[in-house]
């Protein structure tokens, strides 16, 4: 697609010397602090997140030591119950809307302009403006902990014991504002992923040929839009039940207690697939890499992606057995929960289909691949057993859930993502993590994972509810609870070891080369790490496989101006060249749209008319924002 | 692989021998029997299926690599697929069955002798046994009693937020919702005190929300129902009245009621039987003259937060009124 323009310096007929200094002035940030808060390169955003998530995981797991310390012996005393029952609140929330989600749609973020071929993402300024409202939220959350002043209701804070009469303070306002700040961000780089995936694929790369991972984003972004504003809706509600004195879930005034769990779950459902959804695609992307051949089903694992998203929002109903509903309705629900089954068997299926035909390289990724597939088949299993009406009744809100859930989380997802930090991270940084603090913290994490977590199917079977501060000696509960604690401090030293590693590798591990796997998607067709604007020239697919590595000759397009950032736009189905878009330049406007909006948002838990005077300064960073270039913004 | 680490407690967990009064691998009521019986073999069937993937898995990992290309090689494997996906529709439709077999035969034809409305509240639990006649209904608190072998109806009903009731060895659990009313049906194949616990999370004392549930013989059952209906019984000692006096001049009677004295409160448990009760505070101590004492004393240290407040009582009061609470048997 050569276009001959005399108007505009092109990329067209420049050596490669020359198009990258050029390249590199346009799309280069500025240095010094507010270069900084200014840039809205997806790579910089999404390691910022990334780290972020990160270090939410860290104090997390931190929160999980703690109530392992209070369970290990029955009427300890180390924590009150309140502190207690803010800690598992804080756990909860923390890692689901604080490091789950956000990790995931970082590692979107990062990936997928990549992996597609195109130089920024879509909306760059959203991305930068959805980091600092996350950023603001999670501190939200926290300082709120730090002043003994976290939520103490659950991560699913069901009414009435979130309402007005049962938790007053601040409390569950500032776990139900913390909602929206993260929701906001969620959504936002949601549809950036959906634009980026949709109209800036690099051309010839049709709906057949987008790598899996991309796929499997681009569904969990669909998830992200679709369930979020369920709990939005929920999040807004309950504030107005608690501030302005509105009775949508007081059922004395003709609210519905259980309204808030249908909402809470429509969201919460669909909310561990976009967890998982990511891991499927990273596991997916990683492991032809380790065994030497190409993925096998790409087209079935590709229906399985999408079938399980659909199936998805017909679930949520399995987190509610036990509230009483028309049987009919229960046993739709777990034929539906059941029915998931078979989309992730197909997804098991093909990669064991991969390992078979191919010659493992037992290097870290891969070993985390394979606990994953040891670890994630367990927690599948479980997932039948409570999706079983009956079975359900007796384990629902015991350990047996919790085991559950953290196969299929930690398991299903954690593993995938740590084998992804593992397998990106020279991408990321330009440097290799170690192959020995690798393993060592694949053995710690796989054995204390499964000694922390495997017994506490058995006690949920023997009777122990969950969200329990203590409990009682005569209860035969003990051994194993000291037990499954003992085997928390496994799994922590394996974290620590992994997070050792990535901070002494960033420092100073090897250099990786820019394809250090060999591995044959487009993110390792550039430097590692890559420049700012990812790509010399825009790569031309004409295979699922989009180049072979040791072939350094990547096919091109050119015609794309080097003096403003642009990127190419495609059309949805074939990726045929559209039109030339710009790509919004670095602009500090987003993070004062996110100060101001975290200001609005806070405040108006302690006044309604925050909503009307904190708007103000919103609208005026939305001008500063959206002020006109004076210039056309694309051109076909 | 690790298997031979899951083979110990797995065995440990279908043997179901341990586990004590609250256990749903210890069940001893048609129900929990009925849903252990489905428990069992959903785990075996998901740990056939587990067991199956792993091999597969490790054989893929450990087989002599002659790597088959082509048409051949891939035809094989979309078969093995394809099969591996059949089977997991069928295995997910038996065990869909087998589940709904289950549902039905849990709630087929209960025509329920007793009915017994349950309000649970933070964080204790009422049992009311209504009757037309109100001269024999009666109530009691975190502790109530079922004949032996016939199906009795529990109305759930929630005061304040969202409760479970759960008592696992006799039947899967159901929630106690405010503004709904649930229903859950027990029936005790032995006699036996079980023991169950609230199980949905409802503030800073969900932890210690227990009650029992004891299944007797029905003449056991009509001697303690006939027991309950009556007013509570006078102290027989000096420092018992003493101690009674003391309960009706102190706020106690404001939340408490004594059948049969003025004391009618109704935030709190019904103590008119306290004594005969096996314990206090939802299951929190052994209803003893120590323990009643140590509870009146400073129930915001045994169970912090609870409804209780502490009302300032002179030693010599303390005893009184422990000896009069371990007197209404």
């Amino acid at each position: 697609m050569q276009e001959e323009q005399s108007g505009p310096p092109m990329d067209t007929d420049l050596d490669d010397r020359e198009l990258e200094s050029r390249l590199a002035k346009t799309w280069s940030t500025r240095p010094g602090f507010w270069g900084k808060i200014a840039c809205v390169d997806h790579k910089v955003v999404a390691r910022r997140y990334i780290f972020t998530a990160f270090v939410f995981l860290m104090l997390g797991g931190l929160l999980s030591l703690a109530m392992r310390l209070q369970l290990s012996q029955p009427e300890a005393r180390f924590i009150s119950p309140d502190r207690y029952n803010q800690i598992f609140t804080m756990h909860g929330t923390n890692m689901m809307f604080l490091f789950a989600v956000p990790v995931m749609e970082a590692m979107a973020a990062y990936l997928v302009p990549l992996m597609v071929g195109t130089r920024n993402i879509a909306f760059p300024r959203l991305n930068a403006f959805s980091y600092w409202i996350f950023l603001i939220g999670g501190l939200l959350l926290w300082l709120a902990f730090a002043l003994d002043a976290a939520p103490d209701v659950g991560w699913f804070a069901y009414v009435p014991l979130s309402g007005p009469q049962y938790s007053p303070g601040k409390r569950t306002d500032l776990w139900a504002q913390m909602i929206t700040f993260t929701e906001l961000s969620a959504l936002a780089v949601a549809v950036e992923v959906v634009v980026t995936v949709f109209k800036q694929r690099a051309p010839g790369m049709s709906l057949d040929r987008i790598p899996v991972l991309v796929w499997a984003m681009l569904v969990m972004s669909f998830l992200v839009i679709l369930a979020m504003p369920a709990i939005m809706f929920g999040s807004s509600t309950l504030i107005l039940d608690r501030l302005v004195g509105t009775q949508f879930y007081n059922p004395a005034e003709g609210g519905d207690a259980l309204l808030w769990q249908h909402l809470f779950w429509f969201f919460g459902h669909p909310e561990v697939y976009i967890v998982f959804l990511p891991a499927v695609g990273m596991v997916s992307t990683i492991l032809p890499a380790f065994v030497g051949r190409p993925l096998y089903g790409y087209m079935l694992l590709v229906m399985a992606l999408i079938t399980t998203g659909i199936l998805s929002f017909g679930l949520w109903v399995h987190h509610m057995f036990t509230v009483g509903l028309p049987r009919l309705g229960e046993s739709f629900f777990t034929a539906s929960s059941m029915a998931i089954a078979v989309p992730a068997g197909i997804q098991i299926f093909c990669w064991l289909a991969t390992l078979w035909a191919g010659k493992p390289v037992y290097k870290t990724p891969l070993l985390f691949i394979l606990g994953f597939i040891f670890t994630f088949v367990m927690g599948g299993m479980t997932g039948v057993m409570v999706a079983s009406v009956p079975f359900d009744t007796q384990v629902h809100d015991t350990y047996f859930v919790v085991a559950h859930f953290h196969y299929v989380l930690i398991g299903g997802a954690v593993f995938p993502l740590i084998a992804a930090i593992y397998y990106w991270f020279p991408k990321m940084t330009g440097r290799m993590m170690s192959e020995r603090l690798g393993r060592w913290s694949f053995w710690l994490i796989f054995i204390g994972f499964h000694l922390t977590f495997f017994p506490m199917h058995i006690l949920g079977l023997w009777g122990m509810p969950r969200r329990v501060y203590t409990y009682q000696p005569e209860l035969p509960w003990a051994s194993l609870n000291l037990f499954v604690s003992l085997s928390s401090l496994i799994l922590a030293s394996g974290f620590l070891i992994f997070f050792i590693d990535a901070i002494k590798s960033w420092r100073s591990g090897p250099p990786a080369g820019a394809n250090p796997w060999n591995a044959s998607t487009l993110e390792w067709a550039t430097s590692s790490p890559p420049p700012p604007y990812n790509f010399r020239r825009i790569p031309v697919v004409s295979a699922r496989d989009p180049f072979s590595p040791g072939n350094d000759e990547l096919t091109v397009a050119t015609g794309l101006r080097t003096d403003r950032r642009e990127v190419l736009v495609t059309t949805i189905v074939e990726a045929l060249p559209e039109a030339r878009e710009s790509s919004a330049t670095d602009s500090v406007w987003p993070f004062w749209a996110a100060i101001a909006t975290s200001i609005m948002l806070i405040w108006s838990i302690f006044s309604p008319w925050a909503v009307v005077w904190g708007s103000i300064p919103i609208a005026v960073a939305l001008i500063g924002w959206f002020w006109p270039k004076g210039e056309a913004e694309d051109e076909s | 692989m690790k298997t031979s680490r899951f083979l110990f407690p797995l065995l440990v967990l279908l043997s179901g021998c341990s586990g004590g009064v609250q256990s749903a691998l210890n069940a001893q009521g048609h129900s929990a029997v009925a849903l252990k019986d489905l428990i069992i073999f959903i785990v075996l069937v998901c740990t056939a299926v587990w067991l199956a993937v792993v091999l597969v898995m490790a054989w893929a990992l450990m087989r002599r690599h002659k790597r088959q290309e082509g048409e051949a090689a891939e035809r094989k494997m979309t078969i093995a697929v394809s099969v591996a996906i059949v089977m997991t529709v069928l295995i997910v439709g038996v065990l869909t069955f087998a589940s709904f077999l289950t549902t039905r035969s849990l709630y087929s034809g209960t025509d329920a002798t007793v009915t017994i409305r349950v309000r649970a509240q933070q964080w204790w639990w009422q049992f009311i046994y209504d009757n037309a006649d109100p001269s024999i209904a009666f109530q009691t608190a975190n502790e109530f009693h079922i004949p032996v072998g016939k199906d009795v109806r529990l109305q759930l009903e929630a005061v304040d937020v969202i409760h479970s009731f759960w008592v696992p060895s006799l039947a899967g659990k159901q929630d106690n919702i405010p503004g709904r009313e649930n229903v859950l049906t027990l029936r005790a194949d032995k006699p036996g005190v079980y023991r169950g616990q609230c199980a949905e999370f409802c503030g800073l004392q969900h932890s210690h929300m227990a009650f029992l549930v004891v299944a007797e013989e029905e003449a056991d059952y009509q001697r303690w129902a006939a027991q309950q209906r009556q007013a509570a019984v006078q102290p027989v000692s000096a420092e018992a009245a003493a101690g009674r006096d003391v309960f009706m001049s102190k706020p106690c009677a404001a939340c408490h009621t004594v059948r049969g004295t003025q004391a009618s409160g109704t935030s709190g448990p019904d103590l008119t039987h306290v004594g005969s009760r096996s314990t206090i505070a939802a299951g929190l101590l052994e209803t003893t003259r120590g323990s009643l004492a140590a509870w009146i004393a400073d129930p915001q240290t045994l169970k912090p937060g609870n409804n209780m407040p502490i009302v300032p009582l002179t030693s010599d009061e303390l005893r009184q009124i422990s000896a009069y609470m371990e007197g209404l048997k």
